[in-house]
């Protein structure tokens, strides 16, 4: 019986321990049920979910764009409503997405510093190690989540509002809806993978501060500027280690066969912000006064 | 000594330029109801900002429960519940939903009773009727029995509650009162600060008095009663010329005078003229001395008393500041 085990003393905190374990997930879990609970994490999904919808109607108001105008793919949508999800995508990755996850990672530790309540989840003891990682895994999930409306939104409302059929994919060839769909869940994939970089920069910068407004906007700040360095050809020999470098390059997974070079790569170098940035943020917290 | 709840030596925290807590040696005893008082500012929740290992102390060591702090947290943290610089809860979730965040946070609280043992903490705090509402509908006595609450999710050795009487009305006070007497009666060790003395001197068995970042004093009540001196009290219209003779008589400076106004009295002995009290440190002299040379100076005595000096006169005498803010 767990309940027993409350009353054991200072002797026996060890197989306390061993008897209830599971507990980070039971905390990821109470993390994730806390960020999805928050009527700003809905408003934000919803207004990811407004831009594929946006797109559809403004095509079926104004007619078929042109060849060659407007984001790539945006011509093909009257063709091909699966192609609503890809144009949304690509829409979304420069700003609107960078902004939900700046949101996100930036309040991580400084929304609850804001709160007070960083400091009754110390005491609790959530442990500041495994209180970072399971703030990261939720900026991680809303990662996904961002992604998943944005491209699951866009293929329903293709699928209502224009005809569905057989792809023809840039390489020339043509796939079935089901591979199409494959290559749009593997578009998603590419797009979470390469926010898991600045997830990491806003959970550093969210440890720095007690302004959660601050994190933020910080963070959002640095995703554009990292397009902006990323598009001036003088700073060429910077491009590969930006995190923003490779957001946009998942055109790959739109051929036959899919080439998975850009994927691997893009996963490294988040994986090296991760790795650098989540240091930091363990480097900071774990020294880090808590007096708000 | 093992059988002290909470020690310190020497333990110090500077900001930037301020001391805000000065090299103190607390030590409370096991199951003892520990008052630590102190005016605003005098280093109170820096001191328990330390104690729960939330601040590092620039000098000093802080042991809890037996175990080196912040060295031991995992240890020591899940047998602690505090209330920490008043409660804090995210706005937008339940009381019931906040208390089940913290309690998920605590590797040792066994989930299968968890909503069993937030419903019974909101309960013990009266706030079962408001489990559902958002936080940031509460009150703010409201907000306080929810962060109790919080500390009580599980048993404890010890709590620490910092001003856990702020924003309460007096019968939420005594509300608290009587919740700290039944987790002494458990057996658990109880620390708790308070600038204002008369809300936790009913029910402490210990008391340390901190003073711009100084612990001044600290024993057990009797103890500390026993350290102020007895003092004289003297009923008299005339408060001036009393005042004078007491200067001279006990060679110290009278107290301040307050008059008081019983006009039912007044009116009783035809007399226009209010009753004013002026009180003294009585020190070595006998009473009989001080009453003799009232009555010889014409000083009109219409009570006399010598009191032992309450706690809340203690507490004046060694903060000097009374109850007013410090810096
Ligand atoms: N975050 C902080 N930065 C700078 N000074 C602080 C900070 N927190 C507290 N202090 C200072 O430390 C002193 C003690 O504060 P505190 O421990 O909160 O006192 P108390 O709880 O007894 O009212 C005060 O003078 C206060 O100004
Ligand atoms: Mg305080």
């Amino acid at each position: 019986m767990p309940g027993e085990t409350v009353e054991a003393s200072a002797g026996s905190v060890a197989t306390r321990d061993a008897r209830t374990g599971g507990g980070t997930a039971w905390l990821l879990g109470s993390e994730l049920l806390t960020l999805f609970r928050r009527r700003r994490t809905w408003a934000m999904l919803g207004a990811l979910a407004l831009i594929p919808i946006l797109i559809a109607v403004a095509i079926i108001i104004a007619g078929p764009a042109p060849t060659g105008r407007g984001p790539a793919f945006l011509s093909e949508i009257t063709n091909n409503g699966l192609f609503v999800g890809v144009t949304a995508i690509l829409v979304a990755i420069p700003l609107f997405l960078p902004l939900t996850i700046g949101v996100v990672a930036g309040d991580t530790i400084a929304g609850e510093a804001s709160h007070g309540t960083l400091r009754y989840l110390l005491i609790a003891p959530a442990g500041r190690i495994r209180l970072l990682l399971v703030k990261y895994a939720g900026a991680a999930a809303f990662c996904v989540a961002g992604t998943l409306t944005v491209v699951v939104v866009g293929t329903l409302v293709g699928w209502l509002l224009f005809p569905i059929g057989p792809v023809t994919l840039l390489s020339g060839a043509t796939v079935s809806v089901g591979d199409a769909l494959v290559r749009l869940l593997a578009i998603a994939a590419f797009v979470t993978v390469s926010l898991l970089g600045m997830s990491a920069i806003g959970l550093f910068l969210s440890t720095l501060t007690t302004v959660p407004v601050g994190a933020m906007a910080a963070t959002a700040i640095l995703a554009v500027v990292s397009q902006i360095l990323d598009a001036l050809p003088q700073l060429e020999w910077l491009h590969p280690w930006l995190f923003t470098h490779y957001w946009l390059g998942f055109a790959d997974l739109l051929r036959e066969p899919m080439v998975w070079d850009n994927f691997i790569d893009n996963a490294v170098l988040q994986a090296g912000y991760l790795v650098v940035f989540g240091a930091l943020a363990i480097g900071r917290f774990l020294t880090k006064d808590v007096l708000s | 000594m093992p059988d002290l709840a909470i020690e310190t030596h020497g333990l110090t925290k500077r900001f930037r330029s301020q001391l805000a807590v000065d090299g103190i040696d607390l030590a409370v005893p096991h199951g003892s109801v520990f008052g630590f008082l102190g005016p605003n500012g005098s280093g109170k929740t820096t001191t328990i900002r330390m104690l729960l290992g939330l601040v590092a102390a620039n000098a000093g060591d802080a042991r809890v429960l037996g175990a080196d702090m912040p060295r031991h947290v995992d240890v020591v943290l899940p047998r602690v519940g505090a209330l920490v610089e008043g409660p804090a809860f995210s706005p937008y979730l339940s009381g019931e939903a906040n208390l089940r965040r913290f309690d998920a946070a605590d590797r040792h609280a066994p989930r299968g009773t968890r909503n069993a043992r937030v419903a019974e903490a909101l309960d013990r705090v009266g706030l079962s009727h408001a489990a559902r509402k958002k936080v940031h509908a509460y009150s703010l006595g409201m907000k306080q029995r929810l962060g109790i609450a919080n500390a009580l999710l599980m048993r404890r050795e010890l709590l620490v509650l910092d001003e856990p009487t702020n924003g309460l009305d007096p019968q939420g006070t005594r509300e608290v009162r009587a919740l700290i007497r039944s987790f002494a009666d458990d057996g658990t060790t109880v620390f708790v600060s308070s600038h204002l003395l008369a809300e936790v001197e009913q029910v402490c068995t210990h008391v340390g008095v901190m003073s711009a970042g100084r612990l001044v004093a600290q024993g057990t009540l009797d103890e500390f009663r026993d350290e102020g001196e007895a003092r004289v009290l003297v009923r008299t219209p005339d408060a001036a010329l009393a005042r004078e003779v007491l200067a001279r008589v006990l060679e110290a400076r009278a107290g301040a005078d307050h008059p008081v106004s019983r006009p039912s009295a007044a009116d009783a002995a035809g007399d226009d003229d209010p009753d004013g009290s002026v009180t003294a440190r009585l020190g070595a002299t006998p009473p009989e001395v001080v009453v003799a040379a009232l009555v010889e100076a014409g000083v009109r005595v219409r009570g006399f008393e010598t009191v032992h000096a309450d706690l809340e006169q203690r507490f004046v005498e060694l903060t000097g500041e009374g109850f007013d803010v410090v810096q």
